[in-house]
């Protein structure tokens, strides 16, 4: 897998996505594009389901690296995030060693002395060998480089935002006992958000700021094709259709990406070829997730299956 | 084309999109890499590296497209990296002469601009005016009043002194020509026009935009036209989001420090009070707690609807909020303020108490009787009102109770200190019951006291 396919142009981005089963519009190719070019992490905004998760792992796919997850949430902090020392192995260590101490301070003639030789000794247990990295200090390790992927930022704390302004700007960090670490390869950095709570200025500016947002339509039936296969292309129509008329509704949450997809692939094991009014109450749970948004949809159900073949028909 | 990425970004940040020079440089950097041929893509590049936020995305397209809405011919532009509208300037003359059309040699001796003005070169007329916009920098445009200015000095830098000598001579040697010239030199007048009249949405819209925001800020509450209403309700919902941002975040609990001995033993006595599961110390939190009453009377009506959008976002920011409204008799509002919409929620709590002759007394006594448990010694009560009681008996024995209950009472009115105490204002008699009276008629004086009532619990 070490061959890098270096992304020659903003076309071979779209395409190398699509082969991972990606469909990407030309705004995220040209972010995935730029950010590869001017070495910039990502911070991707939009709502719950519309493939900003997907993203890092089809970049990651396609350029045959690996990838690094963060999942953040409150109370995140540097030991899990980044490093911490081994403590069990170091106390091992000083037992396994006790006895060698004799051996390191016998030398010494002054207090002085043994204490010098003390401080060496202290050191070796602060090396490398004692360091657990973290997926943030992982990520800067790998030789071929990875996609780092720092899930829902927003759930972190503000504090840890600002850990993170080192490694987004130069890809290094600094452990006081041990200097500063910086990247082997710069490793592509995707950021992920559902904007839950504003993120502070200095991370928003080291960053390309991309919002993904519900797809068209068009593009939504590619990603149908895409995902699901099976489905015919006449229906395929319809139910994107039919979603786009839920979303005009006032829901407390639309059916995003995912949702379509899980949607269907219900329709094909349901063997449906087109949609009506019956199949479509009887799977609605599977397009919105609470009790209010079913009762507010269902009456609609009709019209919308309606206007969603109309629109086909004109389409 | 740097120069021209520069005024955008001076555009931008007309359009209120905070450009820094860390992202010009950044952007810069994303347009070299990817071109400029395709204007879709460039567009994409700029809205990634510059916008921070969905909003700032919106207002950025926009920008953009205005900015490259220009009839200039981009393609045949020699697409190196220095700026291209010096270059053009220099390029026009030798293209226009050489371009010149067969119909009627002019003659010699002409400037530069009556040869491209009479060879009709659209392309260089075009050029011209972008780098002699550039000389009168434009982009200095503020005000509307400053086009005349902006106009003359454009035509004085592309060369109207020399057209005018030239259109002076031929008029004595050629008068058919002469009027050609004359025509053209209205038609470059208005262009020019145009070409001012566009600086002026892109630069000075930022400008423009806070002078009217400074000057409502300032402006009395109660004295607001029905036509500035709307720009006043989206200026308060500004202000509330900027509280908001500025006190909503989560202050961080303490996870770690001293361990509480204590909890720690109760919490491992099964296991013979070995430490297992330690207990932490943690660090007090103050709770806020606010109660709001608000006067929703006919004499303050005009100012009340901002009390209640601004008491609307206090539901957002502190936790533990409970809002009354009142005129003659007063009425719990809590449920609604945090249900509702501001606009729906100021209908209904107007349609309920709103608009009555106020009386304090028996508001006061409403409240003590119904809801004098909501205080407690670390309650904040903010009164919102002018204290005129259509002279019925004010009941200040029950504005000291609530004072001696509560940790402070603030109370903000919307009348001028001169005010107080005259007619039937009861002001000074409730005044020494108030740890703080503010007088409050401006956005600016309500967002500095909700600021000051709210960063007390930071």
């Amino acid at each position: 897998m070490a061959d890098q396919k270096a992304s020659t142009s903003i076309e071979a981005v779209e395409s190398g996505l699509a082969a991972q089963g990606y469909i990407a519009s030309r705004q995220i190719a040209t972010a995935v594009y730029l950010s590869q070019q001017i070495e910039k992490p990502i911070l991707v905004e939009g709502p719950a389901g519309v493939g900003k998760t997907e993203l890092a792992k089809a970049i990651a796919a396609w350029r045959g690296m690996k990838m690094i997850r963060l999942q953040c949430y409150e109370g995140l902090d540097e030991a899990k995030a980044l490093y911490e020392w081994k403590y069990a192995k170091q106390l091992l260590y000083t037992q396994i060693l006790k006895d060698k101490l004799g051996e390191v301070l016998g030398g010494a003639q002054t207090l002085h002395a043994a204490l010098d030789q003390l401080h060496d000794f202290g050191d070796v247990f602060f090396s490398k060998e004692f360091v657990e990295p973290r997926p943030l200090l992982q990520a800067l390790e790998q030789p071929g480089g990875c996609v780092l992927l720092i899930d829902e930022i927003d759930k972190s704390d503000a504090e840890f935002e600002s850990l993170l302004l080192e490694i987004l700007s130069d890809f290094q960090v600094t452990i006081p006992e041990l200097g500063t670490v910086s990247a082997i390869t710069p490793p592509t950095v995707i950021l992920t958000s559902n904007s839950e709570r504003d993120l502070g200025d200095a991370l928003k500016r080291r960053c390309l700021h991309l919002h993904i947002g519900f797809p068209e339509q068009r593009l939504e039936e590619r990603i149908v094709e895409s995902r699901v296969p099976g489905i015919s292309q006449a229906l395929r129509r319809q139910m994107v259709g039919f979603i786009h008329e839920i979303r005009s509704l006032d829901l407390k949450k639309l059916p995003s990406v995912s949702e379509t997809i899980d949607w269907a692939r219900v329709l094909v094991l349901l063997q449906a070829s087109e949609l009506d009014t019956d199949i479509v109450k009887d799977t609605l749970n599977v397009l919105l997730k609470y009790e209010a948004d079913i009762e507010a949809a269902s009456p609609q159900v009709t019209t919308f299956i309606a206007k969603a073949a109309r629109s086909n028909v004109f389409g | 084309m740097r120069e021209n990425l520069h005024r955008f970004f001076r555009a931008a940040r007309g359009v209120g999109v905070h450009v820094s020079p860390a992202e010009s440089i950044d952007a810069m950097r994303a347009v070299a890499q990817v071109g400029i041929s395709d204007r879709a893509v460039l567009r994409d590049a700029l809205l990634l590296t510059l916008a921070k936020s969905q909003d700032e995305k919106l207002a950025l397209g926009d920008c953009f497209d205005l900015f490259f809405s220009r009839p200039e011919p981009r393609q045949d532009q020699p697409e190196t990296s220095n700026d291209g509208a010096s270059q053009d300037a220099d390029q026009s003359p030798s293209s226009s002469s050489a371009s010149e059309p067969g119909e009627g040699p002019a003659p010699e001796g002409l400037g530069p601009l009556a040869q491209m003005l009479l060879s009709q070169d659209r392309n260089a007329i075009a050029a011209a005016i972008a780098s002699a916009s550039g000389t009168a920098s434009l982009s200095d445009i503020r005000y509307s009043t400053q086009r005349g200015i902006f106009s003359s000095r454009i035509l004085d830098a592309i060369g109207l002194q020399r057209l005018r000598d030239d259109l002076d001579r031929l008029t004595a040697t050629d008068p058919a020509l002469a009027e050609r010239l004359r025509a053209a030199l209205d038609a470059l007048r208005e262009a020019v026009r145009d070409t001012v009249s566009q600086g002026l949405a892109l630069y000075a819209r930022e400008e423009a935009e806070n002078l009217r925001n400074e000057i409502l800020r300032n402006a009395p509450l109660a004295r607001i036209e029905r036509r500035q209403v709307a720009e006043m309700r989206a200026l308060i919902r500004q202000i509330a989001r900027r509280l908001r941002e500025r006190y909503s975040k989560p202050r961080k609990r303490q996870r770690r420090g001293h361990l509480d001995v204590r909890r720690t033993l109760r919490r491992n006595a099964a296991w013979g009070g070995v430490p297992f599961l330690t207990a932490w110390k943690r660090k007090h939190r103050d709770r806020p707690k606010i109660v709001a009453l608000c006067d929703v009377s006919g004499s303050v009506a005009q100012v009340s609807d901002f009390f209640l959008l601004l008491i609307h976002s206090l539901h957002e920011v502190v936790d533990d909020v409970r809002s009354f409204a009142f005129s003659s008799h007063l009425i719990e509002v809590s449920d609604i303020l945090e249900t509702k919409s501001p606009e729906e929620a100021m209908a209904e709590i107007m349609s309920k108490v709103g608009f009555g002759s106020s009386d304090y007394g028996s508001s006061l006594v409403d409240f003590e009787k119904d809801f004098m448990s909501a205080l407690t010694p670390r309650t904040t009560v903010i009164m919102l009102g002018d204290a005129r009681s259509n002279n019925l008996d004010p009941r200040a024995d029950i504005l000291r109770r609530i004072s001696e209950r509560s940790k402070r009472l603030v109370w903000l009115n919307p009348e001028g200190r001169l005010a107080w105490g005259f007619g039937d204002s009861e002001m000074p008699r409730y005044a020494t019951f108030c740890t703080v009276v503010r007088q409050c008629a401006t956005a600016q004086q309500l967002e500095r006291a909700v600021s000051d009532i709210v960063a007390t619990y930071q």
